[in-house]
């Protein structure tokens, strides 16, 4: 009987979080339009969340790059088709590693300090203050910075892909010898605009829908003392870096259309 | 807290860079630059076998890209495969006799259709049909055909 209660509390449980987290989104849409007058807000985000999230970015985007020129130059040579580096490199950057790598960065970097400083606001009662001074701490807090989320994922997603493209650039025609030309013609000839570059940038719009949606809903749903704080960021990076990973294969199978 | 014009200057550079790299993926690595085929006209080509030639494959006249393979189907009376091949705009005084090959690029590599120009007066036009055409090359059958081939020999030889 107890197992019973327990496995029913649990099951209650995450369907109510996963129903106010429902309608938080909802209140986030819904408050959000009336940042088009205070757009300074966002843009403050996009600095916190985006700015601070390109170092990380490029760097690793620079690296992923590098060991996929190694890697698949050993790989392609044995077929004797190392000229087509660049297309391996640039569909592998475009198509998964782009948007999901840069995600789970996002999520360890950007979404656990949102969920942190939302949690930190909350327990130190600063949400309740705003709303004692009659401002709205759904729109004046947690709206900015879910937008400032959607904005910045794509641009980062896409600047990992170039910046990437170039470490392969740098590995495979700089080190081990593979012809310029061919790297980027068979590049140009397999990589399609809607395909492949389209399909990855609505990936990491998705992406960062919903990792800056988990960030802000564990920040804001915290238990509002120290530990519950550690606990809702923890939550954040692993959540959010489940559910990227989830959702991956669901849109790569939709978008491949073979399931 | 940064001061308003260094945050505004930093958003801006981020936002800038990140329109950069999406549009250096879309021109530079992505092929939006040459897809299009500018007011093509469609003919159709029957053939007995396309290999695998897919839809979006090249169409070659004396190896230059004139046009793209639109669509590939099977016609359930002729048992044959019907491509229709969409030509680029400007190459429209190509003679009715043109002939279509599919050929492929390398020894494994993508396989295109080639036209070879003939001599009639006319030209295709939009919904035409070329009627010389030459299927693909299937490895298998051609190794099944020189195997056949090796295997004969000697027997002939004996005899």
């Amino acid at each position: 009987m107890k197992l019973f209660q327990v496995t029913g509390a649990a099951v209650l449980n995450t369907i109510e979080r996963l129903g106010r987290a429902a309608l938080f989104l909802y209140e986030i849409l819904g408050n959000s339009w009336t940042l088009a007058r205070r757009f300074y807000l966002v843009i403050q985000q996009v600095f916190a969340v985006g700015v601070f999230t390109l170092p990380i970015v490029l760097v690793s985007g620079l690296f992923v790059g590098m060991v996929l020129g190694l890697q698949g130059y050993n790989t392609l040579v044995k077929f004797g088709s190392a000229q087509s580096l660049g297309l391996l490199v640039a569909l592998s950057l475009l198509r998964e590693l782009g948007p999901v790598v840069t995600a789970l960065l996002f999520a360890g970097r950007a979404g656990s300090a949102l969920t942190a400083e939302i949690g930190l606001m909350k327990a130190t009662e600063q949400l309740a203050g705003m709303e004692m001074m009659a401002v709205n701490p759904v729109m004046r807090v947690i709206a900015p910075r879910f937008l400032a989320g959607v904005i910045s994922m794509p641009l980062l997603a896409a600047m990992f892909s170039a910046i990437g493209i170039l470490g392969g650039h740098l590995v495979g025609v700089g080190l081990l010898g593979v012809d310029s030309g061919a790297f980027w013609s068979q590049m140009q000839d397999g990589v399609d605009f809607r395909e492949d570059v389209m399909n990855g940038v609505i990936k990491s719009v998705v992406f960062g829908v919903v990792v800056t949606w988990i960030a802000v809903f564990e920040g804001y749903d915290a238990v509002p003392n120290s530990e519950g704080v550690s606990r809702a960021t923890n939550h954040t990076v692993v959540y959010s870096s489940l559910a990227v990973l989830g959702l991956d294969f669901i849109m790569t199978a939709l978008m491949l259309g073979e399931v | 807290m940064t001061n308003r014009k260094t945050v505004e200057v930093w958003v801006g550079i981020f936002v800038a860079a990140g329109v950069f790299a999406l549009g250096v993926l879309a021109f530079r690595v992505g092929n939006l630059t040459t897809t299009d085929v500018e007011n093509g006209y469609r003919v159709e080509a029957r053939f007995e076998n396309v290999g695998s030639l897919k839809v979006r494959s090249a169409i070659t006249l004396a190896g230059v890209r004139v046009g793209r393979v639109a669509a590939i189907r099977s016609d359930p009376d002729t048992y044959q495969a019907v491509v229709v091949l969409n030509i680029d705009g400007r190459y429209k005084n190509l003679p009715a006799d043109t002939s279509a090959s599919i050929l492929t690029s390398g020894l494994l590599g993508e396989q295109y259709i080639e036209l070879e120009p003939g001599g009639a007066e006319e030209h295709l036009k939009e919904g035409s049909r070329i009627k010389l055409t030459q299927s693909a090359m299937v490895l298998e059958k051609l190794v099944g055909r020189l195997l056949t081939s090796f295997i004969d020999k000697p027997a002939d030889n004996k005899k």
